[in-house]
């Protein structure tokens, strides 16, 4: 069946998968006696958005056949999160770790990302998350696309390829949907419609644990320590704050008639519209 | 590149080991010290109570001509012809900008037969609309509009651009920014210009939890795209006066290699989520599917739209597009009225911007009422209906 389909695209893809390695929100919380904010043991996670650009690209290659390299920006310690999606059958990881990447903004993590890209020989799919939960900017998908010159879509739920080897995309909009198409090579982020994340296969676990994961820094990339990195990089930090936690809580009690009637009046007080 | 410690300050607390991502930072004789395994995310700067923790400061190349680059532009974002409001809440924001730097603030409106469009963002304060009209703009196609964008951009030369952080900002103006070699943040809660002329941009970061606040010192413009519902929208004046200057777009600009096939517009009925005043949201505790019509007749009635947990879009009640959290879309509406969610962290970080939050629910221990303005403890069976009621007879 994979054969048949192969001689869709008439050739082997080779799909590669952005993923990163991110903290972990679900031990911040907010302390509701001193009102400041708690991130106890924050541990790193794969970006959530991230099992489903993996997943995408597994079903990609199962249904067309060629390979899957899952790609990761970060320290050394991301190569775990590399490890995680080797044990769900992807098929080579390549990690890019410097020193000098460390700080890089979206610029220059699409920039990183896409020399890394165009190294890794003839790739004609790139499937990022639909955006990482630290940073939430959805940005760097888009300027991978740019980085290579290659056109892309965003926030895809279905990806399928046409006998003419064009890519047709299904994207969701703020509006509803938008069917898209396109030539290969292509960059695509996808959301969370696109498939549920398979768990990991005992045979693919044993590799994974074993799988050598090359490691490349700038030289090898060919790029300068100034073009990476905080160095590389055009928007710059200046200050990191807590939000002004909401401390002001009320319980309104009484039974639930008495609670509605306060809570219409609380709101109403507060002007919201509408009301 | 790493997090730089003042050693002098540091006091050994260790509070920055606790909350670094990837281990970092370990103690050193009661001083901290940070590896190479740091990312620079900032998470220890905000923690250290003895502001003994700094980020250091980059030296990226200098746009060549930074004083050439003069005004504030706002992308405008229009449906089928009708300009967002996302748009006209910009412009108020970039009114202030413009004002204090003295500078012209413009619209730009990339599509076909926009006319209407312009005048209206004329009316909502810009001096200037730039309009780049061709029946190939239409439907909105990320890679032409970004090339048109892009050729105007470096043409005209603004210090700085604004765009809502709609699916469709956030999609096509990273394009842009990396073409004309910017920097660009994403989904700004805050802007203003400091004393050195900059733009200071404000944002949450890490699902809310911390903010941050971005500049673009040394590139030009000055990008960002701006959550929708933040700023306020500025009044109408329609005798309001501005210059409509038509660009032509080159042909290797409308060129795309992406053809749009088809577009659907869906869910019309429903204001959608993250443009309503109000967002009412119910979960899978609603036990069926119909039961979820208390929280719809509500949402109706407040002229809101519903919001979903991810149970309820994985039980298939609501479609995805009404998901709110981590893995759904993040809202910051007036009032959000959260019937019986827990309030786990995933849910909360897409909904904790909201002006004031209310929760309902029956357990008084439930992590939702952390993060409330209002809490109610009550079978949100007993209390939504009769909020519904109270509601209509203040109406009648
Ligand atoms: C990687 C990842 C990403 C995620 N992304 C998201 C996301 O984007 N959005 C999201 O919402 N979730 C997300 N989740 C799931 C999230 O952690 C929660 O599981 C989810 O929010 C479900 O919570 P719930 O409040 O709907 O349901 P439950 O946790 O089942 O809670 C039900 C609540 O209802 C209350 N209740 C029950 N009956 C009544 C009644 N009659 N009256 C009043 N109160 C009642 C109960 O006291 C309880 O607090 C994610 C999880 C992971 C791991
Ligand atoms: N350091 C990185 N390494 C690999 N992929 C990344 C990295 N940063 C971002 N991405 C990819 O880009 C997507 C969007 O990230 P962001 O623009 O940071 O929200 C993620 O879901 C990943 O697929």
């Amino acid at each position: 069946m994979i054969n048949d389909k192969m001689t869709n695209g008439a050739k082997r893809m080779h799909v590669v998968v952005c993923i990163k390695q991110v903290p972990d929100a679900k031990n911040v919380r907010i302390d509701p006696e001193t009102c400041t904010l708690v991130r106890q043991g924050v541990e790193s996670i794969v970006n959530p958005h991230d099992w489903y650009a993996v997943e995408a690209a597994l079903r990609f290659r199962d249904e067309y056949g060629g390979k899957v390299t899952a790609l990761t920006m970060g320290p050394p310690q991301a190569e775990e999160a590399l490890r995680e999606t080797l044990a769900l059958g992807v098929d080579e990881a390549v990690l890019l770790s410097d020193r000098a990447f460390a700080g890089a903004d979206t610029w220059a993590t699409s920039l990183t990302l896409a020399r890394a890209i165009e190294k890794l020989g003839p790739v004609e799919l790139v499937i990022c998350g639909k955006q990482a939960i630290d940073g939430d900017t959805a940005q760097v998908g888009p300027g991978l696309a740019a980085h290579l010159d290659r056109p892309y879509t965003t926030y895809a739920r279905r990806l399928e390829l046409l006998n003419g080897g064009e890519l047709r995309a299904e994207r969701v909009t703020d509006f509803g949907y938008e069917i898209v198409q396109m030539e290969l090579p292509a960059v695509v982020t996808v959301v969370r419609e696109i498939g549920d994340p398979r768990m990991p296969g005992l045979k693919h676990k044993m590799k994974a644990k074993k799988k050598e994961i090359p490691v490349l820094g700038a030289a090898e990339l060919n790029l300068h320590p100034e073009e990476v990195g905080l160095q590389g990089s055009y928007t710059q930090v200046v200050k990191v704050f807590s939000p002004p936690p909401r401390c002001d809580r009320e319980m309104i009690n009484g039974d639930a008639e008495e609670q509605a009637e306060k809570l219409l009046r609380l709101l109403q007080e507060a002007k919201v519209p509408g009301l | 590149m790493k997090a730089i410690i003042e050693e002098e300050k540091c006091v050994g607390c260790g509070e920055c080991l606790e909350v670094c991502p990837v281990d970092a930072i370990e103690l050193v004789d009661e001083v901290a010290q940070v590896d190479d395994n740091c990312t620079l995310c900032g998470l220890c700067v905000d923690v250290c109570d003895y502001e003994a923790i700094g980020l250091p400061e980059v030296q990226t190349a200098e746009t060549d001509d930074l004083e050439s680059y003069r005004g504030v532009w706002v992308v405008a974002e229009h449906h089928d012809g009708a300009v967002h409001s996302v748009s006209f809440e910009l412009l108020g924001a970039g009114r202030k900008l413009a004002d204090k730097l003295k500078v012209e603030l413009a619209a730009v409106l990339i599509g076909d037969q926009l006319q209407e469009g312009a005048k209206k963002l004329i009316g909502y304060g810009a001096d200037r609309v730039y309009l780049a009209e061709h029946p190939a703009l239409v439907p909105f196609n990320d890679e032409s509009h970004a090339n048109v964008l892009t050729e105007l951009v470096k043409e005209k030369k603004p210090e700085i651009l604004l765009a809502g952080a709609t699916a469709m900002g956030r999609s096509f103006i990273p394009r842009v920014a990396v073409a004309v070699e910017t920097g660009l943040t994403a989904d700004c809660t805050g802007l203003d210009i400091g004393d050195d002329g900059l733009l200071y941009q404000t944002r949450p970061a890490f699902g809310g939890n911390v903010m941050a606040t971005i500049l673009c010192p040394r590139r030009r413009p000055q990008m960002a795209t701006v959550r929708p519902m933040v700023m306020r929208k500025p009044e109408f004046d329609s005798r309001r006066q501005g210059v409509v200057e038509t660009f032509t777009p080159s042909q290797k600009s409308i060129n795309s290699r992406v053809k749009v096939l088809e577009t659907v517009t869906q869910d019309q009925e429903t204001v959608r989520i993250t443009e309503a005043d109000i967002v009412v949201t119910g979960v899978r505790c609603l036990q069926k599917a119909e039961n979820f019509k208390i929280i719809e007749e509500l949402a109706l009635l407040l002229d809101g739209a519903v919001g979903a947990t991810r149970s309820v879009v994985d039980e298939g009640w609501m479609p995805y597009s009404h998901q709110v959290g981590q893995t759904g879309k993040t809202v910051s509406p007036k009032l959000y009225l959260a019937c019986g969610v827990s309030g786990a962290i995933q849910h909360v970080v897409g909904m904790q911007g909201s002006e004031i939050i209310v929760a309902v629910n029956k357990d008084p221990s439930a992590p939702i009422f952390d993060v409330v303005n209002y809490g109610v403890v009550a079978d949100l069976f007993e209390f939504v209906p009769a909020l519904v009621r109270k509601i209509k007879e203040q109406r009648s």
